[in-house]
């Protein structure tokens, strides 16, 4: 076994977990603002924001979707160490890791029923080398608009027009973190 | 053995007798998962794996739990019920948390950063950087009128919302108006109807403000929450609009008169006098000189 993997988790928990916690609800209610996440350090490709998420949201109940290059042993191996996470297939995964081009095509994750919405992905986008566009964003969270890069606005688009059901995205690059829920109305900016 | 903590054994915490703010991890992260879809879905009552708590269902055991998993050691906390601070209920969950998750905690709204409320939103207008927490006893706005759960999920999911428009309108038909007082159902962003939580219906127009809201119901193992901004209409009619009532009368002791008041019987022969139920807001105006009917009186008693 590598000793490696055994390392980079939190060092106090609760309160590691804590802190993360509050960055993750607060990028998620004010889409666009961007938080820093820090505590972890997980093995590359994962960025720290990702492990960071990884570690304060998921546990034994909640498959993972490993996407891309991030589906490597180092990660694998940090992931069941630490956080105990299954790892399946993008169908019935509950979060999913990895690049935008990698995630795709999204109709793959499981988006809610009309009963339960909730019951829907998380996605962890990992902000890598693909270009980004401007958009303005709009809706519960913003007071007027806010402006954010995104890798693209169809998918979101389709994606706010799927509400009450949908799925919900982290943006994660190094150590920052930012949101769009489904809620989220994108257009060119 | 090879050290795994980075920064070495000198930044361990001390062993304490409960973990960080009581709740154990994996509860927390189940609750925080439920917290963030929430957030994702305004209005939505998200089902959650409540925990039996060291209180008794119907004394805050579900915003207790948001709290748990929504406070950082650096919090300042604030408890209050009904608007006040200094309630059995308040004091005993204020003092829950000193113990349990070592926060410092406020009676004065401006300085907490989370505040867990019963039946109240603080007259102070919340900032961006504070978070307001619910709790909840019958999350579901539908169920005085319908019982069944698989019923109401059912209405929630086909945005079949006529029950409750008839129920305001037998309050009209009945009583001449509008006669929901409190726990008066809210559209959120135009697609969930959600129950507030029973506050007056005077602090509806407040529900769009600033800070994040969070709302726990413990027996009833719900959470839902408002973003931010986020659209939250009241229920009404055209010809019959949505009111947010208040007692006519200031406040007997600070004068305000656009806080909401409670009314206190005073003797046996029916004399009463209003205060406000906040009594933070009460207290912040009364030290910044503002005197109403009784409140020199009350302070000739006091000296």
């Amino acid at each position: 076994m590598d000793a490696d993997l055994l390392r980079g988790g939190f060092t106090n928990a609760p309160v590691d977990a804590a802190h993360a916690f509050r960055a993750a609800m607060n990028v998620m209610a004010r889409p666009g603002t961007v938080e820093t996440l820090a505590g972890a350090k997980p093995p590359a490709p994962l960025s720290v924001a990702a492990g960071v998420l990884l570690l304060t949201l998921c546990d034994p109940e909640t498959p993972v979707f490993l996407a891309g290059v991030h589906d490597c042993a180092a990660v694998r191996d940090w992931i069941t160490f630490h956080v105990g996470a299954p790892l399946i297939g993008p169908e019935r995964s509950v979060f999913a890791v990895g690049g935008w081009d990698d995630l795709m095509p999204l109709d793959r994750f499981t988006i809610g029923t009309p009963e339960y919405p909730d019951r829907s992905a998380t996605m962890i986008v990992e902000e890598g080398e693909t270009p980004l566009v401007n958009a303005i964003l709009r809706g519960p969270g913003i007071r007027s608009t806010a402006a954010a890069r995104l890798p693209e606005l169809d998918a979101f688009q389709r994606n706010a027009a799927l509400f009450p059901l949908g799925l919900d995205f982290f943006f994660t690059q190094g150590g920052r973190v930012r949101a769009v829920p489904r809620t989220t109305k994108v257009e060119a900016a | 053995m090879m050290d795994l903590r980075e920064n070495g054994p000198e930044t361990a915490t001390e062993m304490t007798d409960y973990n960080f703010a009581y709740l154990d991890e994996q509860t927390k992260r189940m609750i925080r998962r439920a917290i963030l879809k929430g957030l994702a879905i305004p209005g939505y009552q998200v089902p959650f794996a409540s925990r039996e708590m060291p209180m008794p269902y119907g004394w805050g055991t579900g915003g207790v739990q948001v709290s748990a998993a929504t406070l950082t050691p650096e919090d300042t906390f604030k408890v209050i019920d009904q608007g006040a601070d200094d309630t059995t209920n308040a004091v005993s969950i204020r003092k829950f948390f000193e113990r349990t998750a070592g926060v410092a905690t406020t009676e004065e709204t401006s300085k907490a950063s989370v505040i867990q409320t019963r039946h109240r939103i603080p007259e102070e207008p919340l900032r961006e950087d504070q978070i307001l927490v619910y709790q909840v006893p019958i999350p579901e706005p539908l169920r005085f009128l319908e019982p069944s759960e698989v019923e109401t999920r059912k209405m929630h999911s086909l945005e079949e919302y006529g029950l409750m428009h008839v129920k305001l309108y037998e309050d009209i038909s009945r009583h001449g108006a509008i006669a929901t007082a409190y726990a008066y159902p809210v559209k959120v962003e135009g697609r969930y109807v959600m129950d507030p939580s029973p506050i007056p219906k005077f602090d509806n127009p407040k529900l769009e403000m600033a800070a994040i809201q969070l709302f726990g119901a413990g027996r009833e193992q719900r959470i839902y929450a408002l973003p931010p901004w986020c659209r939250v209409v009241s229920l009404d009619f055209e010809d019959y609009p949505f009111e947010a009532s208040k007692a006519d009368a200031p406040c007997d002791l600070c004068g305000a008169d656009d806080s909401y008041l409670d009314e206190v019987i005073m003797d046996d022969s029916g004399t009463r006098m209003f205060v406000c139920s906040d009594t933070d807001y009460c207290a912040s105006r009364r030290a910044a000189g503002h005197v109403g009917a009784q409140g020199a009186i009350e302070q000739e008693g006091a000296a």
